[in-house]
């Protein structure tokens, strides 16, 4: 299907990039992409990739719009308030551009449904505020071999790379395994500026819209860390895939995905 | 001494400096839980008292940061 007149209007400023183009754009209105998480770093992905033509947006997360999010979660309006995240997330998006199609799963992911719900989709954003939930969303990525961006963020620091499965280094290859639960603090607990959500949610945004339209270089085999305090953006080169990599090695020694914030019981039943 | 690199800036450290001692040397919040490569590998964190530090040699120190929502 073509771009209508109106789609030529609302996307002109990307039809005149020769990167982007119209064939670019139609590359973006065929494209899906799941974000999960509608919080600080969904808010600005979503929004911009709804603006961007992304022409399938899954949207996931179980919690409801709390006054304590409004802060920096610039997806979700005061009215909002007690509301499912996703349906004010979604409708925030429909009132961007109400050209695209847009999915809501009120759902937090876990080992039994990320996989069913990650194969659908093109592409993965990783704006969740937990590392059980990075370290599932990785796995489960690396599995089914679903390029994604992980992104987090924390006081006025903020890190994102992305992966290419069975190409670039994975989040397990530099970070190994979570932290245990309370070691490393979280926004909650240690606060966070909302503009540095968004400045990190907007390379999301532009990570997954230069994969989809295969556009420039993306931040695979690459940590970017931006500091707001001295204004430093770092971007540093990651050892090569693999290398010991419990899940992106050749001969992985994890081959089912690990809800680590399960109980312990129910870990010591999966053997782990 | 020895130069090397951390981080992305050169400093001058004592020889033979183990990366445990540069963690703390370095004021690294939380130690145990950060990632370290040294010349593009990674250092396993069982390794981090062993390993030790040769002049030129270029260290990152990768955080955790969990937050998002």
């Amino acid at each position: 299907m073509s771009l209508s007149d109106e789609e030529l209007e609302r996307y002109s400023r990307h039809l005149i990039l020769k990167e982007i183009g119209y064939r670019g754009q139609k590359r973006l209105s065929e494209s899906k992409v799941l974000i999960i998480g509608a919080g600080g770093l969904g808010a600005p992905v979503g929004l911009y990739l709804a603006a961007a033509g992304v022409g399938t947006i899954g949207i996931a997360d179980a919690d409801n719009v709390d006054l304590s999010n409004l802060q920096r979660q610039i997806i979700h309006t005061t009215a909002a308030i007690g509301t499912p995240k996703v349906e004010s997330a979604a409708r925030s998006m429909k009132a961007v551009n109400p050209n695209i199609n847009i999915k809501t799963y009120k759902i937090f992911v876990n080992a039994g449904n990320i996989s069913d719900l990650i194969r659908e989709y093109d592409f993965v954003v990783d704006g969740t505020d937990n590392f059980p939930a990075k370290f599932l969303i990785n796995d489960a990525c690396v599995m089914e071999k679903k390029a994604f961006s992980h992104a987090g963020i924390i006081r006025f620091k903020g890190q994102l790379m992305t992966v290419i499965p069975g190409e670039s280094p994975c989040y397990r290859c530099v970070f190994t395994e979570p932290p245990p639960a309370g070691a490393v603090p979280t926004c909650r607990e240690a606060g966070v500026i909302g503009a540095v959500a968004g400045v990190i949610g907007s390379l999301h945004a532009l990570e997954t819209i230069k994969y989809l339209t295969e556009t420039g270089e993306l931040l695979s085999g690459r940590l970017l860390t931006f500091d707001a305090l001295t204004m430093q953006f770092r971007t540093v080169k990651l050892p090569d895939r693999g290398k010991g990599c419990a899940v992106c090695s050749d001969n992985p020694s994890i081959t089912t995905l690990i809800d680590y914030d399960k109980p312990e019981c129910e870990m010591c039943k999966r053997g782990q | 001494m020895i130069n090397v690199t951390i981080c992305g800036e050169s400093k001058q450290i004592k020889e033979n400096t183990a990366i445990s001692e540069l963690l703390i040397q370095e004021n690294v919040d939380m130690p145990q839980y950060v990632s370290v490569s040294v010349n593009d590998e990674f250092v396993g964190r069982d390794n981090y008292t062993q390993h030790r530090l040769n002049d030129g040699d270029t260290v990152e120190f990768l955080y955790f940061m969990g937050g998002g929502r």
